[in-house]
């Protein structure tokens, strides 16, 4: 099948060799810290948020100051203190939707490149059809179904991601079947779904997590995405694509209000963009390769051109196409 | 190539059918009963049985959903979605009205995207490692990390607020087009960049490119006639494919500039559970994304053969 599926199935295993060409990589490094700054915020936000980040007061729109670092907002709350808090509501949506886009995909994935025949087909078209749908479109109307809350959001991006997974895992899966030690276990009399288990599914483990670290970036970007337009965080979430929503009205005169939580989010995404980068170029064995290629491809094999199919799936940044940026 | 386009035609369909399953779920699945919602919006009171059992009958939601999803179908198929809910047009008029705009927007984006994203990708290719190679690869990192509302408030702070060089929000003049267009490009642009540098880079290594150089043909030459003209296949695909996308809405920079378009109505849509509008975008969406699609492909396939022929061992 496709040869972005062989490359990755080519990369190693996580090992001492690749952790230390991962701390070598400048790039990676500032990821790596951005990665655990955030998610040290994630945790701890909450409790050393210096204010209340509900408590309203009447000074409103303050510029930043030793009393409140980041300014206020419109209703005169901390901004350094709903920054602090929402961390665990922005991020905490984004990392539980990628654990369980990653399992549905990987078990649909398994499924489709293992048995194949029927049941591949069947998977397979649903997978189209779900990425002929522009992904943002889809994840609010599937959003809006349910009652405003993150729990929404994290549903609606669960819809329309997994099946960029599934494409991906499935074109690992029908690679490494293809090689020898799958073909000595057969021999040798091991079961189908012991092989499955114990021979195809272990060498899928680390592109998987590498394509994992790779798609929180745009998770995040696709929560914010959802609600900065005022879906999922209603008022006074202190979660960020929301705080932005809440203070467009104030941009032209107050434009920190808008441009804290923007950078806020930007940084995320940008720490796990260069973490991501960097742990795939660590675990690729051909370090000469222009570093970006692989991902280019991945990308094409993931949702631009399926090698045989019907409806072709979206194209653009991300597996999926962010769908903030896909429909944005 | 006849029957590669059959093929192509044939999944297209199935797909499609696969969408309106998916989109009219979304309508059995949304909150409220339909004839419910409209009584009372229309009534500003709850309704009585005798007037919901009337509206039932009149919108067929009495109907068993297997019925109700093959009328649902047959309209769509002759281009009828129904009533809105609460604004009192057809779906599809008030989809009319906006498609244009968001056209003008979407192709405006795409054709940015090309003009920036191409030239730049080139020139990392050609001059590797150097200094503006380096910033088209910061570029394509920033493009895509930073969100698209945050990229649209920065271009206006800085051209509108500071500069007061363009209009800010709203709809109207050209003017108002180059901040939407502009947001909107920058993200596929740092793609299409990438991907052009390392297409251009692949083919300088081929046999031919070799050959063209060693018998003592210009570098210039070399590039745009040999090199440019088989690297930019894959890219103009990947153009293509992201100008389906753009014209299904582009949702979050629309609602960002308030430009009255097919995504700003979505979202409003979405906002008031106005859900046999939000079926009628997503149905189209999915339908113009699946055409260009199609389009794309069957293009591709008359310049490139091998893919037909793949197509059909396939």
């Amino acid at each position: 099948m496709s040869t972005a599926a062989q490359e990755i199935a080519a990369w190693t295993a996580p090992s001492f060799g690749a952790l230390r060409r991962l701390l070598r990589d400048p790039g990676a490094r500032v990821g790596l810290v951005l990665v655990t700054l955030f998610l040290g915020l994630a945790v701890l936000g909450p409790i050393i948020a210096p204010q209340d980040p509900l408590e309203v007061t009447v000074e409103r729109l303050e510029g930043p100051s030793a009393r409140h670092l980041l300014g206020t907002d419109g209703l005169g709350r901390d901004v350094l203190s709903r920054i602090l808090t929402g961390a665990r509501l922005s991020l905490g949506t984004a990392l539980l939707a990628s654990v369980l886009v990653t399992a549905i995909g990987v078990v649909v994935g398994t499924l489709a490149g293992f048995y194949g025949g029927l049941l591949d087909r069947l998977l397979m078209r649903v997978v189209d059809v779900v990425l002929a749908v522009p992904g943002l479109a889809l994840a609010l109307a599937v959003t809006g179904l349910f009652d405003q809350s993150l729990t929404a959001v994290m549903l609606g991006l669960v819809t329309i991601w997994w099946a960029g997974y599934a494409r991906v895992v499935r074109g690992l899966v029908l690679s490494i079947r293809e090689r020898q030690f799958v073909e000595a276990a057969r021999s040798a009399g091991v079961t189908e779904s012991r092989i499955m288990l114990r021979h195809v599914l272990p060498n899928a483990v680390s592109p998987v997590i590498v394509l994992a670290t790779l798609e929180i970036g745009q998770l995040i970007l696709a929560v914010s995405g959802l609600t900065f337009l005022g879906l999922g965080a209603p008022p006074p979430t202190p979660e960020w694509g929301a705080m932005l929503n809440e203070s467009r009205i104030y941009f032209l005169s107050d434009p920190h209000v808008v441009f804290i939580p923007g950078l806020t989010i930007s940084l995320a995404v940008l720490g796990f963009n260069l973490l991501g980068d960097g742990i795939r170029d660590a675990l690729d064995p051909h370090q000469a390769v222009p570093s970006r290629r692989q991902l280019a491809r991945l990308r094409m094999l993931g949702r631009s051109r399926p090698a045989s199919a019907a409806a072709g799936p979206p194209a653009v940044t991300g597996t999926r196409p962010s769908p903030d940026r896909a429909a944005g | 190539m006849r029957r590669y386009a059959v093929r192509r035609m044939a999944s297209v369909v199935l797909a499609l059918l696969g969408v309106s399953v998916l989109t009219f779920a979304l309508g059995v699945l949304a909150p409220g009963e339909p004839a419910e919602v409209v009584l009372s919006r229309s009534l500003g009171q709850p309704p009585s049985d005798e007037q919901l059992e009337e509206m039932r009958r009149e919108l067929g939601t009495d109907r068993p959903l297997v019925v109700q999803y093959f009328s649902w179908l047959g309209g769509a198929v002759r281009g009828d979605f129904g009533d809105s809910w609460l604004r009192g047009v057809r779906v599809q008029d008030a989809l009319a009205e906006r498609a244009p705009r968001t056209a003008a927007l979407a192709l405006a984006g795409a054709g940015l995207s090309l003009v920036i994203g191409i030239p730049i990708g080139v020139l990392a290719a050609t001059r590797r490692n150097s200094v503006l190679d380096h910033v088209s690869r910061v570029g394509a990192l920033f493009g895509a990390s930073l969100p698209s509302f945050f990229i649209a408030y920065v271009l206006i702070y800085v051209f509108a607020v500071r500069f007061r060089a363009l209009p800010v929000f709203g709809f109207g003049s050209a003017a108002h087009l180059v901040l939407p267009a502009v947001t909107l490009a920058l993200g596929p642009a740092a793609v299409l960049a990438r991907l052009t540098r390392s297409a251009v880079l692949e083919i300088l290594g081929e046999d031919y490119v070799r050959t063209a150089r060693a018998k003592g043909a210009r570098a210039r030459a070399v590039l745009f006639h040999h090199a440019l003209r088989n690297a930019l296949i894959p890219v103009v695909t990947v153009a293509g494919l992201s100008v389906g996308h753009l014209l299904g809405g582009s949702l979050i920079v629309e609602w960002v500039f308030a430009w009255p378009g097919m995504g700003d109505l979505a979202v409003s849509a979405i906002h008031d559970r106005d859900y046999p509008l939000v079926q009628g975008f997503v149905l189209f969406a999915a339908a113009v994304y699946l055409v260009v699609n199609l389009l794309v492909d069957l293009s591709y396939a008359r310049l490139d053969p091998r893919v037909r022929v793949e197509g059909r061992r396939a």
